[in-house]
């Protein structure tokens, strides 16, 4: 049965008619065709899903759409602006912390929302922060260093 | 992982709205976080007609200060939990498990409640339909033979919450809120020694809150054994609460999870009290954990592990509160 969903995604508020039982990763690749959350363990276990809500980062793969009803969602979609690529995103490129490239919206997602909250972190706070995310290709020491030049770039870059 | 199937969500406004709606509908479960029981209902665990969201309930989701303690909505995610100062403060050990839980973003949405009403685990139960029906189904569900002791007439499933522990060791209660009111009980008689009916909640009962109180006497920690350092349920965990009285131990709690179909407060410390913490006493420790372990082949690692590590873990919270404090 579908109800009335109403929130703000990627900074556009929208009303959609959602079904009860649809999950947010659903929500957001299948209805909104935001296919940037990618779908990996399907359970919880790999952060693949990681989406910012109200700044937080949560797994889109479980948790239900209405559950974030009123809520602020952000996606890899929404990092980067006209000006260019958000600092994150930059930094994983020089960094070359992005390989295959399917943890790495979860990645971001997980480490924006570390910046959010904690703006300058030591490594140790990075892979506490991460520690919910699997990357089968770069063995963690290149995302560490993206997210750590990341925390050193000035905020408006 | 299956779609999940078709049913109704509710999201009321109040506890007590809550409680009605579940008693208006027969096949109705809670959800709070989720984290657990959405991959639960899509492996066909369960399968409910109707859901009841918790996350829209603001008296759900605070924490409040009295003189005596804190009462803890159950709402409250354990992200919130394991940084609160006050906790952090005065309550390591509730800090220090609501952190141990799964992994940083389970927890910015998982709550305490649903990490106290967490179901019980096994390594036969948490499969597939297909996996699960390729052994005839277990106890648990859908079958009747318990496949980790199959002549039992029992569910030897584990309670794998990281945070009863904790609550156990340092004195909360909990505050259930039914039909016909709310009560409060001892945080150990929440549970029962039973793999299939672990919780002593009626089906009308919803737990709100927690109130733990305050005792600055004490000092306290937890520590789990798993397998993904970053992301695991326990294998074993371990709470423990030391009192000091100057050269000698005031007094000593411990209690453990994942190792049983319920958490435990271990039994026989009393001895321990008024005698320094030497080599004797940390045998006794090790002693009455073995002799309340309960582990059995629920988990994919082998359960006498489980059993060994489980004392181990004990003595070391306890020498290093010992030596803190």
């Amino acid at each position: 049965m579908k109800s009335l969903l109403c929130l703000t995604v990627n900074g556009r508020q929208r009303e959609d008619a959602v079904a009860e039982n649809m999950l947010l990763i659903d929500y957001l690749r299948e209805q909104l065709g935001l296919t940037g959350t990618k779908q990996g363990c399907d359970g919880g276990e790999c952060g693949a899903c990681t989406v910012l809500v109200d700044d937080k980062p949560r797994l889109a793969c479980c948790t239900l759409a209405h559950g974030v009803a009123g809520c602020r969602i952000e996606t890899i979609e929404g990092c980067a602006s006209t000006d260019g690529l958000s600092r994150l995103q930059r930094a994983f490129h020089e960094h070359l912390g992005t390989q295959c490239g399917f943890c790495t919206p979860g990645m971001i997602m997980a480490a924006e929302g570390l910046l959010r909250a904690n703006p300058h972190p030591d490594q140790a706070e990075i892979r506490a922060a991460l520690g919910g995310n699997l990357c089968r290709c770069t063995g963690y020491v290149k995302i560490i260093e993206s997210v750590e030049a990341a925390a050193s770039m000035p905020e408006a870059a | 992982m299956n779609a999940l199937p078709d049913f109704r969500l509710f999201r009321p406004a109040s506890a007590g709205e809550a409680v009605r709606l579940n008693t208006a509908h027969a096949s109705s479960r809670f959800i709070a976080g989720g984290t657990d029981l959405l991959p639960n209902i899509r492996r066909g665990l369960f399968n409910p007609a109707v859901l009841i969201d918790l996350g829209g309930i603001p008296e759900m989701a605070t924490i409040t200060e009295s003189a005596d303690g804190l009462r803890i909505g159950a709402g409250v995610t354990l992200a919130k939990l394991a940084v609160d100062p006050r906790v952090v403060a005065r309550l390591p050990a509730l800090a220090q498990a609501a952190l141990a839980v799964a992994g940083p973003t389970h927890r910015q949405s998982a709550t305490l409640g649903g990490n106290l009403c967490l179901d019980t685990r096994c390594r036969y139960y948490n499969q597939s339909e297909f996996w699960r029906d390729s052994i005839h189904h277990c106890l648990k569900l859908d079958g009747d033979t318990c496949r980790v002791a199959v002549k039992s007439k029992r569910c030897y499933a584990a309670f794998s919450g990281d945070v009863a522990p904790a609550l156990i060791v340092l004195g909360a209660e909990v505050e259930v809120l039914g039909e016909k009111g709310a009560r409060r009980l001892a945080i150990a008689d929440l549970y029962a020694d039973d793999g299939m009916a672990w919780l002593t909640l009626k089906p009308d009962e919803l737990l709100v809150a927690v109130h733990v109180p305050f005792d600055d006497a004490w000092t306290s920690a937890y520590e789990k054994m798993r397998i993904r350092g970053s992301i695991d349920f326990p294998l074993a965990g371990v709470s423990v609460a030391l009192r000091r009285d100057g050269a000698n131990i005031g007094g000593l709690r411990i209690a453990c999870t994942g190792v049983a179909s319920r958490p435990f407060a271990v039994d026989g410390l009393d001895v321990i009290a008024g005698k320094l913490f030497d080599a004797a006493a940390q045998t006794i420790v090790a002693e009455c954990v073995d002799l309340a372990n309960r582990s059995m082949k629920t988990t994919l690692v082998d359960a006498l592990f489980r059993r060994n590590v489980t004392p181990v873990l004990a003595r070391r919270l306890a020498q290093r509160l010992w030596n803190g404090a």
